[in-house]
């Protein structure tokens, strides 16, 4: 197969930018600390996969972008979307922005499109609200919009409710209702987890078609190996509510620094492993309520040694761009 | 892995003779609606599925949602009564007068679910869950406690820290070690693992792999290995079988399926598998749609609507699985593929889907 | 059962997931711990506590005689000394009465739904789990019953037995059937679609046992506080069939009676005429908000 990854230079301003975003959330008795220090910045027609595996906090770093947590989140740091501050600004505000330049989809479409309303009207309802043109023409978008996410017969699907498409045709209209308004940043939560793989691989391409087309940012969240390496510029590793490591597609997959996505990588199963034991992870996630000091991994990191338990965890930053968290880092690094 | 059975007392064909045989298995389940809750259409869960288990192997059942692959599950362990089809356990035949009860092939053959959670009673503790099936099969309350605490430690559980939890205590991983202690309280020969890692993190399903591999020799066991997951199934299988729409498409070694598929759809299913490489990742969608409505599915061969190579015996004629035309008979394990127009395939060359 | 295979020699697997847990508490236990932690249920539940302490005990609290009329004591207003609630149309103390008329009326709360559980539940048990045609059969006689306001179907048969309380209790306990069925049929038709349920079938075990150890189990605790919850509605009704003249007669003191006889009151003693519906009010609202707390507590998932 011939090279399926262009190398897009890293030019201009980061369209959407996160700076040691955190999110606790405070209830009678709980503390639990699901996002500890999130930063990143995203250019457009760049694609950041954050990998993580269930409750890394990948998920609630999205809906903290999107301003989708409950109230009793606490949420703090910065967070930039071309250039304005989003968690400071007014909710009305806010609200032009969602379904805007910055939008969402979901694993569940049934979650994200109203069953009482067809297709074409909720995509046209969509472009009205942002845009304020009428009603005729935003359907005349409407369909245009799923001619271009390859849904067959569009003119009559227009008509269709949620409930009468197929689970990969409700996937596609929900991508149509997300690009209803051209953003600059699509949000995608495990979007393709609830599908059969050749299904799966169809919106994947299709994401990424999209993106050359509209030229989008896309933040992609999966805790699917397979699917990152399949649509990722980047990848950011998510462990314990921190990115324990950055860098290109190829620099995660090909040579992972850090000890989690060493273990993540090798511990995700492929033919090729038949008849030998599959290296593992010991033990299981911590629980964010009672995070330990130090590295979060490091109780079930196999190279822990004393100064993982304590203190700050040094942060190396590569001349590509590349970060590790780790305090063997500097040794991996080089190695 | 197939060859080093030692003796087990209830053996009894012999290792030649399969562990579980299934001719002509089918369901159809009505779909009522209307103002008399009649029934309007028919969902043809699984039609016609013959196959046999060897002892000591692991069959891999793959395919997408609604192939069937559950409902065969579910068959097996009569949770669901046959429309239609005989089941055959190490010669004798299940629920007819000359063999077993289904209650006597339940000992020897047991399942384990999806679902961690809802898998376990929720006021049920672990050895309470393992030791029950035991108990009701006239264990003492005792020696099943005993042998629950036993097995909590076979699956890696200390007993001192989870005999006495509740379901909502433990993790996902946790809660499936338990499911799989419990389906081995009755000591089976052949286990149904319904997509048993499915839910489970990447790093755990390794983990509990890792731990089935361990059982299955240690124990003796048989696996039934039902999957949605491509990579899985053929890291544990030693045979496999396709499924799609409710038949069966394609089955034999998992080496020759997976180096050389022979039905089309088998084929589009391994080329959409991500390929977990940046460098060579897929550039076009090997099949395109979702799969048809299992209620009324197309007449014929059921993949030919998706089908590239379809003509108009495949609308006519359901395909019977049949060895492909070049091979010679290779009885022990046949690669037998149901499609019309294998040479097809085989002039396509053997691209290899790594 | 031979324990052959078992002394192979089991694997030797890395102990993990090994973590510190907290010593598991057991189910009922932490039920409880969770309803201490809920002072409204906790308030409640003392509300019917001391309720049925002063109906039981009666004599122990009040030495007046409940029958025991005078003419020159009629209608007194609270506060009278003694008569600290004041007294009724016929110079009854009216503590007195409350007193010995919670016990009726208590009665009529409990028993009917006492009854109708029993019956009820064990119907919609059945016809959850069996499903097929006889669930059909059971649910569609008991959709019969639906189709009549339950106070119209409890006077029409009380109408048909007589007047009394034993014929209100059993008029009571046929209106209350039908939503215990329903209930009943609807929590067993999850649990029984449950994988647990379907992993203890699959292990052989008969249906007998299945619904006992694995539906019953867990089908119990949300039919019983749903009958908590129609305890409050069956003391209402009752006093209503009383207030109609359809449950006990007079001179019993009994609340809902009590309340129509002081209904001619009302302008007089408006305060004491309200006495006995206040305590029908604290009561019904007692049990109500104590089978809500119930709910939540023995909700194990919320306690995460």
């Amino acid at each position: 197969m011939p090279e399926g990854i262009n190398v897009k230079p890293i030019l201009g301003e980061p369209v959407l930018k996160a700076e040691d975003l955190t999110v606790r959330f405070k209830r009678r008795n709980t503390d639990v600390a699901a996002v500890n220090g999130v930063s990143f910045a995203l250019r457009a027609g760049e694609t950041m996969t954050i990998l993580g595996e269930s409750g890394s906090g990948k998920s609630v770093s999205l809906k903290a972008l999107m301003g989708l947590l409950p109230p009793y989140a606490q949420i703090q740091g910065k967070v930039w979307l071309n250039g304005r501050d989003m968690l400071t600004m007014p909710k009305a505000e806010l609200g032009k922005l969602r379904g805007g330049a910055i939008s969402m989809i979901f694993q569940e479409p049934m979650a994200a499109l109203d069953p009482v309303y067809t297709i074409g009207e909720q995509i046209s309802e969509t472009i009205v609200q942002h845009e304020g043109i009428s009603y005729t023409d935003a359907m005349k978008r409407a369909l245009g919009l799923l001619e271009q996410v390859k849904i067959p017969s569009a003119e009559r699907r227009l008509k269709n409710f949620p409930h009468e498409m197929s689970g990969g045709m409700r996937q596609r209209a929900m991508i149509a209702l997300a690009l209803a308004c051209s953003p600059s940043v699509l949000l995608a939560d495990e979007p393709t987890t609830a599908l059969d793989v050749t299904v799966q691989i169809q919106i994947l391409l299709l994401l990424r078609q999209l993106q050359e087309e509209l030229g989008m940012a896309i933040v992609f969240v999966t805790h699917d190996v397979g699917a990152a390496a399949e649509i990722s510029d980047r990848i950011a590793v998510m462990y314990a509510g921190r990115f324990v490591e950055s860098g290109t597609v190829r620099e995660i997959m090909k040579s992972p620094k850090h000890p989690y996505t060493q273990g993540l990588l090798s511990s995700t199963v492929h033919g090729g492993l038949r008849g030998r034991v599959l290296e593992t992870i010991p033990g299981s996630p911590p629980n964010l309520a009672e995070l330990p000091p130090g590295c979060a991994f490091a109780p079930r990191c196999r190279h822990v040694t004393d100064g993982c338990r304590s203190g700050i965890i040094p942060v190396i930053t590569s001349d590509s761009g590349a970060m590790v968290r780790c305090v063997r880092a500097t040794e991996t690094v080089t190695a | 892995m197939s060859t080093t059975q030692t003796l087990d007392a209830r053996d009894r064909g012999g290792p030649a003779q399969p562990l579980l045989t299934v001719d002509n298995l089918r369901k159809y389940f009505p779909v009522r609606g209307g103002m008399l809750n009649r029934q309007i259409a028919t969902v043809q869960a699984v039609d016609d599925v013959s196959f046999s288990v060897r002892k000591g192997e692991t069959l891999g059942i793959v395919g997408e949602s609604g192939c069937g692959k559950s409902t065969t599950a579910r068959l097996l362990m009569h949770l669901i009564k046959p429309d239609h089809g005989d089941i055959i356990f190490d010669g004798d035949a299940v629920g007819v007068e000359s063999g077993i009860t289904v209650n006597q092939m339940r000992r020897q053959m047991q399942m384990v679910f999806q679902d961690s959670y809802s898998s376990l009673n929720p006021r049920m503790t672990m050895t309470e869950s393992i030791a029950y099936a035991p108990r009701m099969h006239g264990l003492s309350g005792k020696a099943a406690l005993e042998r629950a605490e036993t097995l909590l430690s076979q699956v890696g559980l200390n007993p001192g820290h989870f005999a006495r939890r509740y379901p909502h205590e433990l993790s996902g991983g946790q809660r499936q070690r338990v499911n799989i202690a419990r389906a081995l309280a009755l000591e089976p020969r052949l286990v149904i693992l319904d997509e048993a890692v499915a839910a489970l993190d990447k790093s755990v399903e390794a983990q509990v792999l890792n731990l089935l591999s361990e059982l299955k020799s240690s124990f003796n066991l048989t696996y039934l290995f039902i999957s949605h997951d491509l990579n899985v199934v053929e890291y544990m299988s030693d045979r496999v079988l396709v499924m799609y729409l409710g038949r069966v498409v394609e089955t034999g070694p998992v080496e020759q399926i997976y180096r050389r598929p022979r039905h089309p759809y088998t084929r589009a299913l391994f080329a959409s598998k991500p390929t977990l490489d940046p460098d060579r990742r897929t550039t076009e969608m090997p099949l395109t749609g979702d799969p048809p409505n299992p209620i009324n599915p197309p007449s014929g061969c059921r993949f030919r609507t998706r089908c590239a190579f379809a003509q108009a015996i495949c609308a006519e004629q359901i395909p019977t699985l049949a060895l492909p035309f070049e091979d010679v008979a290779d009885t022990a394990t046949p690669h037998l593929v149901a499609c019309h127009r294998p040479e097809a395939q085989a002039a396509m060359g053997g691209a290899h889907h790594a | 059962m031979s324990d052959a295979t078992m002394d192979i020699a089991g694997p030797t697997l890395p102990k993990i997931d090994q973590q510190k847990l907290a010593p598991s508490p057991g189910y009922w236990k932490s039920v409880g711990q969770r309803l201490l932690r809920d002072p409204v249920t906790i308030a409640v539940t003392c509300i019917i506590l001391t309720i049925l302490f002063i109906t039981i005990g009666a004599p122990l609290v009040t030495s007046a005689d409940p029958f025991q009329g005078s003419v020159l004591m009629r209608l007194k207003p609270i506060g009278t000394p003694g008569h600290g609630l004041g007294t009724d149309e016929t110079g009854r103390d009216l503590w007195t009465r409350l007193c010995y008329g919670g016990r009726l009326s208590l009665l009529a709360g409990v028993l009917p739904v006492t009854f109708a559980l029993a019956i009820g539940g064990s119907l919609g048990v059945l016809a959850g789990y069996a499903g097929g045609l006889v669930g059909t059969l059971i649910m569609r006689v008991m959709d019969v019953f639906y189709a009549f306001p339950s106070i119209l179907l409890a006077i029409a048969i009380c109408g048909m037995l007589g007047n009394g309380l034993t014929n209100s209790i059993l008029a009571l306990s046929i209106v209350f059937i039908p939503p215990l069925v329903r209930v009943s049929e609807t929590v067993t038709t999850q649990a029984r679609q449950l994988d647990f349920v379907e992993a203890a079938r699959a292990s052989g075990t008969t249906t007998f046992q299945v619904i006992r150890h694995h539906v019953l189990a867990n089908v119990l605790g949300p039919i019983l506080v749903y009958a908590t919850s129609l305890i409050s509605v069956s003391i209402i009704l009752s006093a209503g069939l009383s207030f109609l003249g359809l449950g006990v007669t007079p001179p019993t003191p009994e609340w809902g009676l009590m309340l129509n006889s002081l209904r001619q009151a009302i302008y007089v003693q408006p305060y004491v005429a309200a006495l006995p519906g206040l305590m029908i009010f604290i009561t019904s609202m007692s049990f109500n908000l104590m089978s809500d707390g119930f709910r939540s507590a023995m909700d194990v998932r919320l306690n995460k």
